[in-house]
């Protein structure tokens, strides 16, 4: 029963990590650049958050749990704003700059959004207001429980991660964005436009990103302004696993993080998770160099 | 009463450049390109490698850069415009090498090829049929991934792709390129059919021969410029082109 529980556990976290991995997944494919800011709107999504929740306190959803949904759409829409705006003023004007350019530019943007998360919220660790996160759960079974935000946060990752699958393989757009990933050039010729292409992944890459910081917030109680180097790297680690510029990949790659972490954590030490966890990277990337479900990467770069 | 502009447009030539310059760094690809095409012609680049024409080809469509002179597409500058635009006035290019979209089925990749056309559904279905009428083939392997495909059928997927867009104007760069000469004949009859249906070429070909066969005019380029134009069936009987392009002697 330990087994299944720390399973549940790492599918849990491995699912946030997927949700921020697309993110650097998708960036990754359209314009094969990492987009180091992506942890940090990430971690923007826990503050506004705060925010949302306080403002919200002082409405007639005060102290429900029911305060989280709103919250979640604001933060997906200010976020996703927030990504677009990245873009255009970082990203953009150094399209053409060469490979280097565009990397010191996200590292600025990354240490930007820290460091002004920082000077409004303060460094201290932040916790949400109490009564939003729910309480309880389900005995499964004698020593098998699943807590009642377990359930929310892993029927949120699914809805948010099934609703992208079918964006990107079912609508026009997000076929076009699977076209840009393969061949840019091409893509222009069949009428696509490229540079639009890349303003709907910045919405919708950042966007799960910051619910996904909401999540993550609600989930472990408290935060602070490291999140997005922290939980963001190990994401951004879970995406080059699954093979990066890939999203099912990224789902992937981020559920195995979880599960491996928590599995490290559980039957060995809290202490050991970490080296347990990128030791077993180590050698999954020495045996697959592309990541677990990439192909292009080594043609591509 | 002003004259209608339609009517003076007919009177011009469906594509005309003038003064068409390219430049790659500090390489001149393209140093000064005047050629024209008329609506419902099929007229043929050719040429060495290396002579310039894919890069008139991908000057005119947006993806390579022009740097001087005017592309004039039915009264319209193309020169500036970015790709997509230039699809959208009706010039479709099927670019050498094929690029197809390998991870995309072969229908996904029709459907990328009318992407200028929005969500017409209409349209895109009325296209997609014609496509599938034109290479049959195409509809038996529409879930099949592009990059499964054998080099014949990528070359019809990427004409078909090209076609989806319903353009007046379709630049071909180097269709029977790798292809069996069985293949190559069924492409240059394919070729044949999409001109018949009302669709102006401008083809761009390393099998000399064979374009001067099909096209009406012809463009001999030589190191970024024109050097000779006339009547295809001129230039196949022109002693320097049979000596330098047609291997004969």
């Amino acid at each position: 029963m330990q087994f299944v529980q720390q399973l549940i556990n790492g599918v849990t976290i491995g699912s946030f990590y997927a949700l921020v991995a697309l993110g650097y997944t998708m960036v990754y494919g359209v314009l094969k650049m990492i987009n180091f800011a992506h942890g940090d709107l990430f971690m923007w999504g826990a503050y506004l958050g705060l925010t949302l929740f306080t403002l919200l306190g002082a409405t007639a959803l005060a102290g429900s749990a029911w305060m989280v949904v709103p919250a979640a759409i604001a933060v997906l829409l200010v976020v996703a704003l927030a990504g677009l705006l990245v873009e255009r003023v970082a990203y953009r004007p150094l399209r053409h700059a060469g490979r280097l350019a565009p990397i010191l530019s996200a590292l600025g943007v990354a240490f930007l959004l820290q460091s002004l998360a920082r000077n409004i919220y303060g460094a201290s660790w932040r916790t949400y207001p109490s009564g939003i996160a729910l309480s309880g759960g389900v005995t499964l079974a004698p020593g098998l429980r699943v807590s009642a935000m377990q359930i929310l946060a892993l029927a949120a990752a699914a809805l948010l991660m099934a609703a992208l699958s079918l964006f990107v393989q079912r609508t026009r757009v997000g076929t076009a964005m699977r076209a840009v990933s393969i061949d840019p050039v091409a893509a222009r010729l069949m009428g696509i436009d490229v540079d639009r292409i890349i303003s709907v992944v910045f919405l919708i890459g950042p966007g799960l990103g910051g619910v996904a910081g909401l999540i993550v917030a609600l989930y472990y109680g408290s935060f602070d302004f490291t999140l997005g180097w922290t939980f963001g790297l190990k994401a951004f680690i879970a995406a080059i696993l699954g093979g990066i510029g890939n999203i099912p990949g990224a789902m992937l790659g981020g559920m195995l993080l979880g599960v491996v972490e928590t599995l490290a954590s559980g039957y060995i030490s809290p202490q050991w998770k970490d080296v347990i966890a990128y030791a077993a990277l180590i050698g999954i990337l020495i045996a697959r160099p592309t990541g677990l479900l990439g192909e292009r990467l080594a043609a591509k770069v | 009463m002003s004259p209608d502009p339609r009517q003076a447009a007919a009177e011009r030539p469906l594509l005309e450049v003038q003064g068409l310059v390219t430049t790659y760094g500090h390489v001149e690809a393209l140093k000064g390109i005047d050629l024209a095409v008329e609506e419902g012609e099929i007229v043929a680049l050719i040429g060495a490698n290396g002579a310039g024409k894919s890069t008139t080809l991908r000057a005119i469509s947006g993806i390579a850069p022009a740097s001087a002179g005017r592309i004039l597409f039915a009264g319209e500058e193309l020169r500036g415009l970015p790709a997509h635009r230039i699809v959208a006035a009706g010039v479709s290019h099927a670019p050498e090498g094929r690029r197809i979209f390998g991870t995309l089925t072969v229908a996904e990749n029709l459907r990328m090829g009318a992407y200028s056309l929005g969500s017409d559904r209409g349209a895109i279905a009325e296209n997609r049929e014609r496509v599938y009428r034109l290479f049959p083939r195409l509809a038996e392997r529409r879930d099949q991934l592009g990059g499964t495909l054998s080099g014949g059928e990528q070359q019809m997927l990427c004409i078909g792709r090209a076609l989806m867009a319903r353009p007046r104007l379709l630049l071909l760069d180097e269709p029977s390129l790798g292809l069996a000469p069985l293949l190559v004949k069924t492409i240059f009859d394919t070729i044949r059919e999409i001109h018949a249906r009302g669709v102006t070429v401008l083809l761009v070909e390393q099998n000399a021969r064979a374009a001067l066969r099909l096209a009406r005019r012809a463009y001999v380029l030589e190191t970024g410029r024109i050097a000779l134009s006339g009547p295809a069936a001129e230039l196949l009987a022109d002693e320097r082109v049979r000596r330098v392009y047609l291997g004969a002697g």
